[in-house]
Protein backbone atom coordinates (compact mmCIF):
# COMPACT_ATOMS: atom_id res chain seq x y z
CA UNK A 1 0.00 0.00 0.00
CA UNK A 2 2.96 2.35 1.07
CA UNK A 3 4.46 1.77 -1.93
CA UNK A 4 1.62 2.11 -4.23
CA UNK A 5 1.65 5.98 -2.56
CA UNK A 6 5.03 6.43 -2.72
CA UNK A 7 4.36 5.73 -6.90
CA UNK A 8 1.68 8.44 -6.70
CA UNK A 9 3.11 10.83 -5.65
CA UNK A 10 6.40 10.39 -7.88
CA UNK A 11 4.05 10.45 -10.27
CA UNK A 12 2.12 13.42 -9.25
CA UNK A 13 5.96 15.13 -8.95
CA UNK A 14 7.24 13.79 -12.15
CA UNK A 15 3.43 15.50 -13.35
CA UNK A 16 4.80 18.90 -12.51
CA UNK A 17 7.41 18.78 -14.32
CA UNK A 18 5.84 17.21 -17.36
CA UNK A 19 3.44 20.80 -16.72
CA UNK A 20 5.93 23.29 -16.60
CA UNK A 21 7.97 21.17 -19.71
CA UNK A 22 4.79 21.91 -22.02
CA UNK A 23 3.79 25.02 -20.72
CA UNK A 24 7.22 26.74 -21.53
CA UNK A 25 8.15 24.13 -24.82
CA UNK A 26 4.56 25.29 -26.36
CA UNK A 27 5.17 28.27 -28.02
CA UNK A 28 8.03 27.22 -29.68
CA UNK A 29 6.10 24.25 -31.06
CA UNK A 30 3.08 26.20 -31.92
CA UNK A 31 1.80 26.03 -35.38
CA UNK A 32 -1.25 28.35 -35.44
CA UNK A 33 0.14 31.42 -33.71
CA UNK A 34 0.29 34.59 -34.84
CA UNK A 35 3.29 34.69 -36.81
CA UNK A 36 2.29 31.23 -38.63
CA UNK A 37 -0.73 32.11 -39.91
CA UNK A 38 0.50 35.52 -41.19
CA UNK A 39 3.38 34.38 -42.72
CA UNK A 40 1.70 32.67 -46.25
CA UNK A 41 -0.11 36.49 -46.64
CA UNK A 42 2.36 39.17 -45.23
CA UNK A 43 5.60 38.99 -47.85
CA UNK A 44 8.81 39.64 -46.00
CA UNK A 45 9.71 43.49 -45.42
CA UNK A 46 6.50 45.39 -46.89
CA UNK A 47 3.16 46.51 -45.31
CA UNK A 48 0.28 44.22 -46.24
CA UNK A 49 -3.11 45.40 -45.25
CA UNK A 50 -5.77 42.54 -43.14
CA UNK A 51 -8.83 42.09 -44.33
CA UNK A 52 -10.97 43.29 -41.73
CA UNK A 53 -12.47 40.32 -39.76
CA UNK A 54 -15.84 39.28 -40.20
CA UNK A 55 -17.72 35.93 -38.36
CA UNK A 56 -17.14 33.87 -41.25
CA UNK A 57 -13.44 34.80 -41.85
CA UNK A 58 -10.93 36.40 -39.30
CA UNK A 59 -6.95 35.75 -40.26
CA UNK A 60 -6.34 36.39 -36.25
CA UNK A 61 -8.93 35.23 -33.24
CA UNK A 62 -10.20 38.47 -31.10
CA UNK A 63 -8.83 41.36 -33.89
CA UNK A 64 -10.71 44.04 -32.62
CA UNK A 65 -13.13 44.62 -35.40
CA UNK A 66 -13.40 48.73 -34.82
CA UNK A 67 -9.62 49.28 -36.07
CA UNK A 68 -8.35 48.79 -39.71
CA UNK A 69 -5.29 46.89 -39.79
CA UNK A 70 -1.96 46.10 -41.47
CA UNK A 71 1.31 44.11 -40.95
CA UNK A 72 4.79 44.09 -42.38
CA UNK A 73 6.37 40.80 -41.17
CA UNK A 74 10.28 41.81 -41.12
CA UNK A 75 13.54 40.30 -41.32
CA UNK A 76 16.47 42.37 -40.15
CA UNK A 77 19.55 39.90 -41.51
CA UNK A 78 19.85 41.79 -44.53
CA UNK A 79 19.58 45.34 -43.02
CA UNK A 80 17.57 47.57 -40.84
CA UNK A 81 14.24 48.82 -41.81
CA UNK A 82 12.99 52.07 -42.20
CA UNK A 83 8.90 52.13 -41.43
CA UNK A 84 6.47 55.12 -42.18
CA UNK A 85 2.93 55.11 -41.24
CA UNK A 86 0.37 58.42 -41.58
CA UNK A 87 -1.32 59.25 -38.90
CA UNK A 88 -5.42 58.64 -39.57
CA UNK A 89 -8.39 60.58 -38.69
CA UNK A 90 -8.94 59.49 -35.02
CA UNK A 91 -5.96 57.08 -33.42
CA UNK A 92 -3.32 55.01 -34.88
CA UNK A 93 -0.75 53.17 -33.26
CA UNK A 94 2.31 50.69 -34.65
CA UNK A 95 3.48 47.84 -32.27
CA UNK A 96 6.00 45.76 -32.99
CA UNK A 97 6.40 41.48 -31.68
CA UNK A 98 8.76 39.01 -31.86
CA UNK A 99 8.33 36.22 -33.65
CA UNK A 100 6.91 34.18 -30.79
CA UNK A 101 4.35 37.27 -30.94
CA UNK A 102 5.65 38.98 -27.87
CA UNK A 103 5.10 42.49 -27.69
CA UNK A 104 8.03 44.45 -27.20
CA UNK A 105 7.30 48.51 -28.55
CA UNK A 106 4.42 50.27 -29.02
CA UNK A 107 4.11 53.55 -30.27
CA UNK A 108 0.73 55.94 -31.24
CA UNK A 109 0.53 59.27 -32.86
CA UNK A 110 0.35 61.25 -29.66
CA UNK A 111 3.72 60.36 -28.78
CA UNK A 112 5.02 60.33 -32.14
CA UNK A 113 3.60 63.68 -33.24
CA UNK A 114 3.55 65.67 -36.49
CA UNK A 115 1.73 63.53 -39.14
CA UNK A 116 2.96 60.53 -39.83
CA UNK A 117 5.06 57.83 -37.72
CA UNK A 118 8.43 57.41 -38.55
CA UNK A 119 11.05 55.18 -37.27
CA UNK A 120 13.69 53.19 -37.70
CA UNK A 121 14.13 49.20 -36.68
CA UNK A 122 17.01 47.28 -36.35
CA UNK A 123 18.58 45.12 -34.28
CA UNK A 124 20.67 45.64 -31.25
CA UNK A 125 23.95 44.81 -33.15
CA UNK A 126 22.80 46.91 -35.99
CA UNK A 127 22.61 50.19 -34.05
CA UNK A 128 25.61 49.44 -32.27
CA UNK A 129 27.56 49.36 -35.46
CA UNK A 130 26.13 52.45 -36.19
CA UNK A 131 28.67 55.66 -37.00
CA UNK A 132 28.50 58.00 -33.94
CA UNK A 133 27.73 61.01 -35.98
CA UNK A 134 25.45 59.60 -37.36
CA UNK A 135 23.60 58.65 -34.11
CA UNK A 136 23.83 62.45 -33.00
CA UNK A 137 22.38 64.21 -36.50
CA UNK A 138 19.56 61.33 -36.48
CA UNK A 139 18.88 62.47 -33.35
CA UNK A 140 15.31 63.39 -33.89
CA UNK A 141 14.79 60.15 -35.89
CA UNK A 142 13.55 57.00 -33.40
CA UNK A 143 15.20 53.88 -33.51
CA UNK A 144 13.48 51.21 -32.07
CA UNK A 145 15.71 48.21 -31.47
CA UNK A 146 14.67 44.71 -32.13
CA UNK A 147 15.38 41.55 -29.49
CA UNK A 148 14.90 39.34 -32.19
CA UNK A 149 15.94 39.21 -36.29
CA UNK A 150 12.53 38.83 -37.29
CA UNK A 151 9.67 40.03 -35.84
CA UNK A 152 5.78 41.49 -36.84
CA UNK A 153 4.87 45.27 -37.10
CA UNK A 154 1.15 45.30 -36.57
CA UNK A 155 -0.22 49.06 -37.91
CA UNK A 156 -3.47 49.69 -36.54
CA UNK A 157 -5.96 52.47 -36.79
CA UNK A 158 -9.28 53.42 -35.35
CA UNK A 159 -12.26 53.42 -37.35
CA UNK A 160 -14.32 55.67 -34.27
CA UNK A 161 -17.85 55.06 -36.41
CA UNK A 162 -18.22 52.42 -39.46
CA UNK A 163 -18.56 55.43 -41.82
CA UNK A 164 -15.16 56.44 -41.06
CA UNK A 165 -13.29 52.98 -42.16
CA UNK A 166 -12.94 53.91 -45.89
CA UNK A 167 -10.84 57.11 -44.82
CA UNK A 168 -9.17 55.27 -42.51
CA UNK A 169 -8.23 52.59 -44.43
CA UNK A 170 -6.90 54.63 -47.14
CA UNK A 171 -5.04 56.36 -44.87
CA UNK A 172 -2.73 52.88 -43.41
CA UNK A 173 -2.63 51.96 -47.19
CA UNK A 174 -0.05 54.51 -47.14
CA UNK A 175 2.12 52.81 -44.87
CA UNK A 176 5.42 51.64 -45.82
CA UNK A 177 8.18 49.55 -44.47
CA UNK A 178 11.64 49.07 -46.70
CA UNK A 179 14.92 48.08 -46.40
CA UNK A 180 17.90 50.49 -46.04
CA UNK A 181 21.36 50.43 -45.37
CA UNK A 182 23.54 51.56 -42.90
CA UNK A 183 26.18 54.03 -43.43
CA UNK A 184 29.67 52.12 -42.67
CA UNK A 185 31.60 52.94 -40.18
CA UNK A 186 34.80 55.55 -41.35
CA UNK A 187 38.35 53.88 -39.74
CA UNK B 1 7.17 -7.49 -13.27
CA UNK B 2 5.96 -5.46 -9.98
CA UNK B 3 8.86 -2.68 -10.40
CA UNK B 4 7.27 -2.73 -14.50
CA UNK B 5 3.93 -2.39 -13.21
CA UNK B 6 5.21 0.42 -10.75
CA UNK B 7 7.01 2.24 -12.88
CA UNK B 8 4.13 2.45 -15.63
CA UNK B 9 1.76 3.77 -13.13
CA UNK B 10 4.00 6.66 -12.30
CA UNK B 11 4.38 7.58 -15.67
CA UNK B 12 1.07 7.28 -16.34
CA UNK B 13 -0.08 9.81 -12.90
CA UNK B 14 2.97 12.33 -14.32
CA UNK B 15 1.03 11.76 -17.68
CA UNK B 16 -2.14 13.16 -16.60
CA UNK B 17 -1.59 15.20 -13.94
CA UNK B 18 0.86 17.05 -16.49
CA UNK B 19 -1.02 17.19 -19.52
CA UNK B 20 -3.93 17.94 -17.48
CA UNK B 21 -2.81 20.73 -15.65
CA UNK B 22 -1.57 22.48 -19.05
CA UNK B 23 -4.58 21.63 -20.63
CA UNK B 24 -6.58 23.54 -17.21
CA UNK B 25 -4.18 26.15 -17.32
CA UNK B 26 -4.29 27.28 -20.95
CA UNK B 27 -8.28 26.45 -21.37
CA UNK B 28 -9.06 28.70 -18.38
CA UNK B 29 -6.31 31.75 -19.20
CA UNK B 30 -4.46 31.32 -15.95
CA UNK B 31 -1.51 34.31 -16.04
CA UNK B 32 0.08 35.94 -12.81
CA UNK B 33 -0.36 39.71 -12.05
CA UNK B 34 -3.89 39.58 -13.23
CA UNK B 35 -6.06 42.45 -12.59
CA UNK B 36 -9.87 42.09 -11.74
CA UNK B 37 -12.39 44.81 -11.66
CA UNK B 38 -15.94 43.31 -11.26
CA UNK B 39 -15.96 40.34 -13.50
CA UNK B 40 -13.41 42.22 -15.81
CA UNK B 41 -9.78 40.76 -15.77
CA UNK B 42 -7.02 42.40 -17.48
CA UNK B 43 -3.06 40.92 -17.78
CA UNK B 44 -1.37 44.16 -18.45
CA UNK B 45 2.15 42.56 -18.35
CA UNK B 46 1.08 39.84 -21.23
CA UNK B 47 1.56 42.94 -23.86
CA UNK B 48 4.98 43.44 -22.72
CA UNK B 49 8.48 41.60 -23.05
CA UNK B 50 7.63 40.49 -19.28
CA UNK B 51 4.49 38.06 -20.03
CA UNK B 52 5.17 34.54 -17.98
CA UNK B 53 5.28 31.91 -19.29
CA UNK B 54 1.46 30.77 -19.10
CA UNK B 55 0.62 34.04 -21.25
CA UNK B 56 3.04 33.30 -23.57
CA UNK B 57 1.75 29.45 -24.20
CA UNK B 58 -1.93 31.43 -24.42
CA UNK B 59 -0.78 33.71 -26.65
CA UNK B 60 0.66 30.95 -29.21
CA UNK B 61 -2.09 28.49 -28.69
CA UNK B 62 -4.72 31.01 -29.81
CA UNK B 63 -2.87 32.77 -32.27
CA UNK B 64 -3.99 36.21 -31.55
CA UNK B 65 -2.02 38.81 -31.06
CA UNK B 66 -1.84 40.53 -27.50
CA UNK B 67 -2.33 44.30 -27.72
CA UNK B 68 0.79 45.92 -26.55
CA UNK B 69 0.56 47.41 -22.96
CA UNK B 70 1.73 50.84 -25.26
CA UNK B 71 -0.85 50.47 -27.13
CA UNK B 72 -3.39 49.78 -25.12
CA UNK B 73 -5.14 46.97 -22.27
CA UNK B 74 -8.11 44.73 -22.69
CA UNK B 75 -10.39 43.98 -20.01
CA UNK B 76 -12.13 40.33 -20.78
CA UNK B 77 -15.64 39.33 -19.09
CA UNK B 78 -17.03 35.98 -18.88
CA UNK B 79 -19.51 36.53 -16.29
CA UNK B 80 -21.83 39.10 -15.32
CA UNK B 81 -21.21 40.53 -11.98
CA UNK B 82 -22.81 38.23 -10.39
CA UNK B 83 -20.27 35.20 -11.61
CA UNK B 84 -23.44 33.59 -13.92
CA UNK B 85 -21.51 32.77 -17.19
CA UNK B 86 -22.83 35.30 -19.92
CA UNK B 87 -25.56 33.81 -22.20
CA UNK B 88 -26.58 35.07 -25.89
CA UNK B 89 -30.27 33.58 -25.07
CA UNK B 90 -30.51 36.80 -22.23
CA UNK B 91 -31.00 40.36 -21.78
CA UNK B 92 -27.56 42.07 -20.20
CA UNK B 93 -26.76 45.72 -19.66
CA UNK B 94 -22.96 47.19 -19.29
CA UNK B 95 -24.08 50.64 -17.48
CA UNK B 96 -21.64 53.13 -15.54
CA UNK B 97 -18.58 54.95 -16.32
CA UNK B 98 -14.76 53.56 -17.82
CA UNK B 99 -11.19 54.69 -16.92
CA UNK B 100 -9.70 57.60 -18.45
CA UNK B 101 -8.79 56.66 -22.14
CA UNK B 102 -8.47 58.15 -25.45
CA UNK B 103 -11.19 55.64 -27.14
CA UNK B 104 -12.34 52.20 -26.10
CA UNK B 105 -13.96 49.64 -27.98
CA UNK B 106 -16.15 46.65 -26.81
CA UNK B 107 -16.06 44.04 -28.66
CA UNK B 108 -18.20 40.50 -28.64
CA UNK B 109 -16.55 36.86 -29.45
CA UNK B 110 -17.63 33.75 -28.83
CA UNK B 111 -15.70 31.63 -26.94
CA UNK B 112 -13.18 30.86 -29.80
CA UNK B 113 -12.66 33.84 -30.03
CA UNK B 114 -14.86 35.09 -33.57
CA UNK B 115 -16.89 37.44 -34.14
CA UNK B 116 -20.68 36.38 -34.06
CA UNK B 117 -22.83 37.07 -37.06
CA UNK B 118 -25.94 39.23 -36.33
CA UNK B 119 -28.45 41.09 -38.83
CA UNK B 120 -26.99 44.63 -38.33
CA UNK B 121 -23.08 43.35 -39.07
CA UNK B 122 -22.68 45.02 -35.85
CA UNK B 123 -19.83 43.24 -33.34
CA UNK B 124 -19.01 45.96 -31.20
CA UNK B 125 -18.97 49.70 -29.94
CA UNK B 126 -16.35 52.47 -29.85
CA UNK B 127 -16.84 54.78 -27.46
CA UNK B 128 -17.10 57.56 -29.71
CA UNK B 129 -20.76 55.65 -30.93
CA UNK B 130 -21.82 55.24 -27.63
CA UNK B 131 -24.91 57.08 -27.11
CA UNK B 132 -24.47 58.56 -23.13
CA UNK B 133 -26.68 60.35 -20.77
CA UNK B 134 -26.39 64.02 -19.68
CA UNK B 135 -24.13 62.93 -16.36
CA UNK B 136 -21.94 60.85 -18.94
CA UNK B 137 -22.68 57.43 -18.15
CA UNK B 138 -23.82 55.46 -20.81
CA UNK B 139 -25.68 51.97 -20.58
CA UNK B 140 -25.31 49.13 -23.32
CA UNK B 141 -28.00 46.67 -24.03
CA UNK B 142 -26.35 43.28 -25.04
CA UNK B 143 -29.66 41.20 -26.27
CA UNK B 144 -30.81 38.62 -28.69
CA UNK B 145 -33.59 40.99 -29.69
CA UNK B 146 -33.54 44.37 -30.76
CA UNK B 147 -33.44 47.26 -28.10
CA UNK B 148 -33.59 50.91 -28.31
CA UNK B 149 -30.43 53.00 -27.39
CA UNK B 150 -27.31 51.43 -27.63
CA UNK B 151 -27.84 47.62 -28.66
CA UNK B 152 -25.17 45.09 -29.26
CA UNK B 153 -26.70 41.75 -30.87
CA UNK B 154 -25.60 38.21 -29.38
CA UNK B 155 -26.96 36.94 -32.47
CA UNK B 156 -28.96 33.98 -29.71
CA UNK B 157 -25.29 32.12 -29.20
CA UNK B 158 -25.43 30.44 -25.99
CA UNK B 159 -21.52 32.03 -24.82
CA UNK B 160 -19.66 34.47 -25.55
CA UNK B 161 -16.74 36.68 -24.09
CA UNK B 162 -16.62 40.58 -23.77
CA UNK B 163 -13.85 42.25 -24.68
CA UNK B 164 -13.61 46.20 -23.20
CA UNK B 165 -10.40 47.70 -24.81
CA UNK B 166 -8.76 50.93 -23.40
CA UNK B 167 -6.27 52.78 -26.19
CA UNK B 168 -4.04 55.26 -25.16
CA UNK B 169 -4.72 55.29 -21.33
CA UNK B 170 -2.63 55.41 -18.12
CA UNK B 171 -4.39 51.96 -16.84
CA UNK B 172 -1.34 49.52 -16.63
CA UNK B 173 0.83 47.32 -14.93
CA UNK B 174 1.11 49.84 -11.66
CA UNK B 175 -2.60 50.08 -11.37
CA UNK B 176 -3.90 48.36 -8.05
CA UNK B 177 -7.51 46.70 -7.57
CA UNK B 178 -10.00 48.18 -6.22
CA UNK B 179 -12.39 51.86 -6.94
CA UNK B 180 -8.87 53.28 -8.01
CA UNK B 181 -10.37 52.30 -11.62
CA UNK B 182 -14.07 52.47 -12.64
CA UNK B 183 -15.34 49.78 -14.66
CA UNK B 184 -18.84 49.39 -15.63
CA UNK B 185 -21.08 46.94 -14.27
CA UNK B 186 -21.98 43.63 -15.96
CA UNK B 187 -25.79 42.50 -14.87
CA UNK B 188 -28.01 39.99 -16.43
CA UNK B 189 -31.74 41.84 -16.77
CA UNK B 190 -33.53 38.77 -17.99
CA UNK B 191 -33.28 35.25 -18.94
CA UNK B 192 -35.61 33.36 -21.14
Amino acid sequence: MIRWLLLLLGGVLLGGIVHLATIIILPRTATQDAFSRLTPIAPVNTVVQLPDPSPEKAVMPYMDPAFASAVCRYDLTDGPLKLSVPVSIAYTSVSFYTDHDIAYYAINDRSAGRRAIELDLMTVDQHEAMPENENVTAADLLIVESPTPTGLIAIHALAPEPGLRPKVKAAIAGAKCSQFSLPQVSQ
Amino acid sequence: MRLLLGTLFALIVAGVVGLGTTYFALSRGATFGTLSIGSWTASARTGTMDADPYARASIARTGRLPVALGDGLTFLAKTDDNGNTLDGRCDVTIAGITPTARYWTLTLYNSAGDLVANSLDRYGFTSQEIVRRADGTFSIMIAPRANAGNWLPTGGVERYVLALRFYDTAVGVATKEGREIPMPAIKTRSCP
